[in-house]
């Protein structure tokens, strides 16, 4: 099972159904990871982001993504759910799930899932802070050097 | 004609979502330069920093790619996901 999910609702009551569905095959490790807005960008109190993609393109990458995960581990199934719109501080952002035969898969794939969807699926962040400014999020040299530990294009 | 879409920053920098300009033929590095020749503040924003890729017809390209007149271009700014 491998798909991905753009979506402006909230993913959280999914979660125990597509933990039931990705465990089918039989897998010996399970790794989510969900992403939440945190409350501040340095020191700044935020009050919500709102994210934009691009339709049918955000999706594509993705998928290369996930196919780019399967060449290098061997695992079962991978999914991704991706909010966009505006989302508060607290709510979930996005959910990545990966299980395999062995956690070392399960847990590098999923590292690498969210690697790359930092730094190469088309999601671009607004900050909107307490104080009523706002400002387009920058992509950031530390998560360009995390996927750099990959070293795949 | 062409249609180029403008994304995140971008779109909002220079106040545009999308236009229509004329083409007959080129390449997404001839329609760049024609871009950035518009002003100085074009050439800063569409400077090689702030563009992170750009899509023909819905499909990212990694190395410069002919345009053709009735294409759909999109200009992404870097991207900051998950």
């Amino acid at each position: 099972m491998f798909w991905v999910k753009i979506q402006k609702a909230s993913f959280d009551d999914e979660i125990p159904k597509l933990d039931q569905q990705i465990q089918q095959n039989n897998c010996g490790a399970l790794v989510s990871f969900k992403g939440i807005v945190r409350g501040y960008d340095e020191q700044e109190p935020l009050s919500y982001l709102y994210l934009e993609h691009f339709p049918e393109v955000t999706e594509q990458e993705i998928k290369r993504i996930l196919q780019g995960a399967q060449e290098y581990w061997t695992i079962h199934s991978a999914i991704v759910i991706h909010r966009i719109g505006k989302l508060n501080v607290g709510e979930n952002i996005v959910l990545v799930m990966v299980s395999a035969s062995h956690r070392k898969a399960a847990f590098e794939a999923s590292q690498f899932i969210m690697d790359y969807l930092k730094t190469e699926a088309p999601f671009w962040k607004k900050e909107f802070f307490q104080d009523g400014t706002s400002r387009w999020v920058k992509a950031k040299e530390t998560d360009i050097e995390q996927k750099k530990r990959w070293q795949v294009s | 004609m062409i249609k180029i879409y403008y994304f995140g920053f971008l779109k909002e920098i220079l106040s545009i979502e999308e236009e229509q300009i004329e083409w007959s033929e080129g390449n997404s590095e001839t329609l760049l330069t024609l871009l950035r020749s518009r002003s100085s503040f074009w050439a800063e924003s569409l400077s090689e920093q702030n563009i992170f890729r750009i899509a023909i017809n819905k499909k990212i390209i990694y190395q410069t790619t002919p345009i053709i007149p009735g294409d759909e271009v999109a200009i992404l700014p870097p991207v900051t996901g998950g």
